[in-house]
């Protein structure tokens, strides 16, 4: 037995050590995410800061790739960290697992490497190939693609065959048949095809049907797992919110892909398909939010990690406002004409990301701490808790206030460069030299430093919360166990 | 223990959910069948390559209620008449170079990408030319220097300089006047073309 406290990989099962590897991946890019969204952030007020050196393109695909990355670091991270607990038994590849992070991890690196030192290509395959594929989101060239591909394979392999070994269970089902959807999405961005309308096409199926569609389901199953954890809320409660979820999910957010289609050359009918399904992707966000408020309240908030479940109603509300309502804002076809393509989708994009991943990615981090400290007690009382709650208390307000920015600068360009100005050039320009505008990127630029300050607090405390702590967690796990497997009371000891 | 309603039923919302997904993603694929056609190169909404070879304008549609593209008389890019094939070379090669670049990471192509420099949708149809009969030679000088032709209206910020060769930056300009051509249902609105000419 190891010493409540003290960080030590034996507290952790395998699939759990390898969990660790991701998350501390993930903490590193997510500060790379911080950093370089700080300079693309500064360029805007200063557009001669690193001129030719580090253009606000470098800066900006560094920023929103070191998210998504760090983001499925996050995820893959707490599927592994579940799994031996769901499924009841070992990670079958473990080994196989290892090799695939390595991989993943060399590949990633490498890719930003390139990306910050050689930047750009000519316009040859070979670029897309070997440098970078320009394309939004998946700027990752063609053989990492392959390379992630193979990698999430691996991943795959190792989830699916795990739960069928031991159990499976009703997240772990959630979980293997998102997978398969997502690895399958990310086909539908690996070709080249100069008709940009067919580009776009496709494009979304990657972008949209992992970011609205599986992200969160894959979340959905995490969460219920989280609430198991952290509250011990009844499997069977968890699990039939997590099928409601699934359907209202998927049974919007697959048409809701329509959205995205009104100005790309597609046909007119995405306008009512698009328009209707996309309004309705709120409707499991406000699900989820009952759910996890619901849960917390019968449960009349006593949890065994104070961090995590906060950052777990932190996601509810999160994931919500900023994909649920920040989305619907701007989701009819009759409101995006004026708002596609502006700041109104970076002040979306900042809150929806933030609140629908970054939080319940943030919530593991803190399991992770709990359990390699020998499952120490992270409920009231620990010291040095102000660390945890200052920096949910900046990297909400942060991020909150940079959305808030955006979106009035959003509202100045939907007027001045689009509505006034006829979405010329020099309307575009018109909209970005206005007073409006300009401050609105001052204050997005204050709250960024706040979030930057939050980020650093949470990775201090992530490293000493529990340390030097010698009271073991109280466990509220006893209600999962009865119902685990059957849905009925467990029997006697055998 | 079973008083369970049957709409609370986990059994129920399992099926469901498959269900639910199986249909909408069957939708989806039939949708896809369709717009995937419409979209082809050569159809209505996105034209064919040589659409370089012609005059493009951006019309105001009564009936549709915005401005749709309209294809006129002939009009060679840089008075060069190209095959089909020729055409399709030239376009593939301009949006290669638009990748190649990271273009997208400051401008928008079709409202996707970053917000940190112009949309560039209509981008050749722009009254920032000022003329038709300037446009080509404009466009060519502004790729070819950004930096020094910048006009950044007390913004500051100014496009790198890509270091694009003419018969770069002329493939980057001949993608941008096909993409003007593809029907957007009306985006950007409202929006303001260079004057026409004749």
């Amino acid at each position: 037995m190891s010493t409540v406290g003290v960080i030590n990989l034996d507290n952790l099962n395998g699939g759990q050590r390898l969990a660790v590897k991701y998350f501390t991946v993930a903490v590193v890019l997510f500060a790379a995410q911080i950093l370089f969204g700080m300079l693309a952030g500064l360029q805007y007020l200063y557009p001669d800061l690193l001129r030719g050196v580090l253009d606000f393109n470098v800066n900006r695909m560094v920023h929103i790739n070191a998210m998504v990355v760090w983001m499925l670091y996050g995820f893959i991270g707490a599927i592994y960290w579940l799994l031996e607990d769901e499924s009841g038994t070992e990670v079958v590849g473990l080994r196989l697992g290892e090799i695939g992070f390595y991989i993943l991890t060399a590949a990633v690196t490498v890719v930003v490497l390139v990306f910050l030192l050689v930047q750009w290509g000519p316009g040859t395959d070979t670029t897309l190939w070997f440098i970078n594929e320009g394309r939004e989101y998946i700027e990752a060239p063609r053989w990492a693609d392959i390379g992630i591909v193979a990698v999430l394979l691996v991943f795959f392999y190792n989830v699916a065959a795990t739960f069928m070994k031991g159990r499976f269970t009703g997240i772990g089902g959630v979980i293997v048949l998102d997978l398969v959807a997502l690895a399958g999405l990310y086909l539908a961005g690996m070709f080249y095809t100069t008709n940009i309308s067919l580009d776009q096409y496709w494009w979304w199926w990657v972008i949209h049907l992992w970011v609205e569609a599986t992200w969160e389901v894959l979340v959905g199953a995490i969460m219920a797992y989280g609430l198991m954890r952290t509250l011990g809320v009844r499997r069977k409660i968890v699990t039939t919110w997590l099928y409601i979820e699934v359907a209202l999910m998927f049974g919007a957010g697959i048409l809701g892909l329509g959205h995205h289609y009104f100005w790309i050359g597609t046909p007119q009918y995405w306008f009512g398909i698009g328009g209707l399904f996309s309004a309705l992707e709120p409707v499991p966000l406000v699900a989820m939010v009952v759910h996890a408020v619901y849960d917390s309240g019968v449960h009349k908030m006593k949890n065994s990690n104070h961090p995590a479940l906060a950052w777990l109603i932190a996601h509810a509300f999160g994931n919500f406002f900023g994909a649920g309502v920040w989305g619907f804002m701007h989701t009819l076809p009759q409101i995006n004409l004026y708002t596609h393509g502006t700041q109104w989708s970076a002040s979306h994009g900042h809150l929806a990301f933030f609140g629908a991943y970054a939080t319940i990615n943030i919530a593991f981090f803190y399991f992770a701490i709990q359990k390699a400290r020998g499952n120490v007690w992270m409920s009231g009382g620990m010291p040095g808790d102000w660390r945890w709650k200052w920096s949910l208390a900046l990297l909400n307000i942060g991020v909150w206030g940079m959305t808030i920015a955006m979106l009035v600068a959003g509202y100045d360009q939907s007027q001045i460069e689009r509505a006034i100005n006829g979405s010329s050039w020099m309307g575009y320009f018109a909209a970005q030299s206005n007073v409006w505008f300009v401050q609105a990127m001052n204050w997005r630029m204050v709250f960024g430093w706040i979030t930057a300050a939050g980020t650093v607090l949470l990775i201090w405390d992530l490293m000493a919360l529990g340390r030097g702590e010698t009271r073991k967690a109280p466990v509220y796990l006893d209600e999962i166990e009865p119902d685990r497997v059957s849905g009925e009371p467990a029997p006697g000891p055998a | 223990m079973s008083t369970t309603p049957w709409w609370a039923a986990e059994d129920v919302w399992k099926k469901l959910a498959i269900w639910v997904t199986a249909l909408m993603f069957v939708a989806l694929i039939f949708l896809t069948m369709d717009s995937l056609q419409q979209i082809s190169v050569g159809s209505e909404r996105v034209p064919a390559y040589t659409v370089i070879n012609k005059r493009v304008s951006y019309v105001f549609d009564e009936e549709r209620n915005y401005q749709i593209p309209v294809i006129g008389d002939d009009a060679p890019l840089f008075a060069e008449r190209l095959s089909e094939d020729e055409a399709e070379a030239v376009v593939t090669h301009g949006k290669k170079i638009i990748q190649g670049r990271n273009c997208m990471n400051c401008h928008t192509l079709l409202g996707n990408g970053a917000y940190y420099a112009p949309d560039l949708t209509k981008s050749w149809l722009d009254q920032a030319w000022g003329a038709e009969a300037a446009r080509e030679q404009l466009m060519l000088q502004f790729l070819m220097d950004p930096e020094g032709n910048a006009r950044t209206f007390g913004t500051g910020r100014k496009m790198p300089n890509q270091h694009l060769s003419e018969e770069e930056a002329k493939a980057v300009i001949a993608f941008l006047k096909w993409m003007s051509s593809i029907d957007t249902n009306g985006f950007p609105y409202n929006f303001k073309q260079i004057p026409q000419e004749g």
